[in-house]
């Protein structure tokens, strides 16, 4: 066995590791608040009771569903060029996907989020003489937010789990940095296990955070 | 087939030549060979991982369901521990670091480590439903089962276990699409799936088409494995037990 971490040093981190650590930071921020907000709209439309918005966002959703995450990165990385004209970098391509990607199942939490909320709830929002928008807005999405939120948070935690497979299009994240230093120095073995360690101790203590969040809500319920 | 470049499939992967036998094995392959090959490794992958996860998820959702502390710490450990590193990341430590290791293991194919890699991310998720399966049957189960002296083990191989597994089906359902659909990530590692194929018949020829194929085949996947498990879930489904409502 031969592992020896002695040629790793903090220049070494900064050089390589730190980038792709913002990037990956940065996709999960972007692709939660963007996922939430359009996974949002694709629930409601879901429980509209319109056909005409049903299904397309059944279809959506259950599309998107239906396909591995790297089959999807390799599409929009491919197609995107194509439908605007003009090249745009893996990374672009990765905010782009993974937004569209994970409100699919952001749509899910959010739908049964709304579903927890009771009928009476909207009953009494239409009895005050409030409209449909106004219903929504102030009575119902602000308590199946609350009641999702442990959820949301745990599908974001795994988001950031899903952001290490940008790999499929070369963007530089936090994996890839520990890959190439891996690669440039030939210390595969060693920078992997560094790899899974700096993924776990973030992963865990975001799980364990939300663990303790979902505690508090539930004593305030 | 001509104008929408689908005789592409018919060709063969060395001189682009139209082969008459599309699914012919010998000499050349042809990219219709290559693309369901591709597809069975894939399934292989995914069904082989699947058996790995089961038997390790089943003991260790077992285990944290026991009365002893240092067996429940043990599966706590084994689930946090799996659950919370990415797959892919999971892959290179089975690619990289585990023959390291372990030797013996550097001759084996990265196949076999692609399904123990994803057996065993898989198999945290499994524990995690089978203990819920467990602890959603009343506590009464477990000692009447001990009261009518059953040993611990038979009161789990007879009480609890045969109606945990009734209950835990339907989640199962979607861990086994997910196992198909993470099947992809092993791309990483050079296995030869449909992401592979994708990727590299892409190269060759039109990615477009060759990206389409891959993905038809993932959505033929999904389809027939949740027909099976909702046909699988009605012949299993506990009657009066809210797993039992269709």
């Amino acid at each position: 066995m031969n592992i020896d971490f002695s040629f790793l040093n903090w220049e070494l981190i900064r050089a390589y590791v730190a980038n792709g650590f913002i990037f990956s930071v940065q996709l999960t921020l972007i692709a939660m608040v963007g996922g939430i907000a359009l996974g949002t709209l694709l629930a409601l439309m879901r429980l509209s009771g319109k056909k005409a918005l049903e299904v397309p966002a059944t279809l959506y959703v259950d599309t998107l569903r239906s396909i591995p995450l790297v089959m999807v990165l390799m599409w929009f990385f491919l197609l995107i060029p194509f439908l605007i004209g003009r090249s745009i970098g893996a990374e672009l391509s990765a905010i782009i996907t993974f937004t569209l990607f994970e409100a699919a199942y952001f749509s899910e939490i959010m739908r049964a989020g709304i579903q927890s909320v009771s009928k009476g709830q909207v009953h009494a929002g239409y009895a005050t003489g409030m409209s449909y928008r106004q219903t929504m807005q102030l009575v119902v999405l602000p308590q199946a937010f609350r009641n999702m939120l442990p959820v949301l948070l745990t599908q974001t935690i795994i988001l950031f789990q899903d952001t290490s497979l940008v790999y499929a299009i070369g963007a530089y994240d936090l994996l890839k940095g520990f890959e190439s230093v891996g690669r440039n120095f030939n210390r595969p073995v060693e920078t992997t296990l560094l790899a899974a360690a700096v993924y776990f101790v973030i992963c865990f203590s975001l799980s364990m955070l939300v663990k303790q969040l979902q505690r508090r809500i539930q004593i305030i319920r | 087939m001509a104008i929408l470049g689908l005789d592409i499939f018919c060709r063969d992967t060395v001189d682009k030549e139209l082969v008459a036998n599309c699914l012919r094995s010998g000499g050349d392959t042809t990219y219709l060979h290559w693309l369901l090959t591709a597809w069975g490794t894939a399934l292989a992958l995914a069904a082989l991982a699947l058996v790995v996860a089961l038997v390790l998820g089943v003991l260790i959702g077992i285990l944290r369901t026991t009365p002893s502390r240092g067996l429940t710490a043990f599966g706590e450990v084994w689930t946090e521990f799996f659950r919370n590193i990415p797959l892919i990341v999971q892959l290179f430590v089975w690619y990289y670091v585990v023959p390291e290791l372990i030797p013996p293991l550097k001759a084996v194919p990265a196949f076999v480590l692609a399904f123990l890699g994803l057996g065993f991310f898989t198999s945290a998720r499994i524990s995690e439903q089978i203990k819920a399966g467990i602890n959603t049957l009343s506590r009464g189960q477990r000692y009447a089962g001990l009261a009518v002296g059953f040993t611990l083990p038979q009161t789990y191989r007879y009480v609890l276990l045969p109606m945990a597994f009734r209950i835990i089906i339907p989640p199962l359902t979607s861990e086994s699409m997910n196992i198909v659909k993470n099947s992809s990530v092993a791309f990483a590692i050079t296995v030869p799936e449909l992401i592979m194929f994708a990727r590299q018949a892409g190269e060759e020829t039109s990615p477009g088409l060759m990206f389409g194929a891959a993905t038809i085949l993932y959505f033929i996947s999904a389809f027939v494995i949740n027909r099976f498990m909702k046909w699988v879930e009605v012949q299993v489904r506990v009657p009066g037990m809210i797993g039992g409502k269709s």
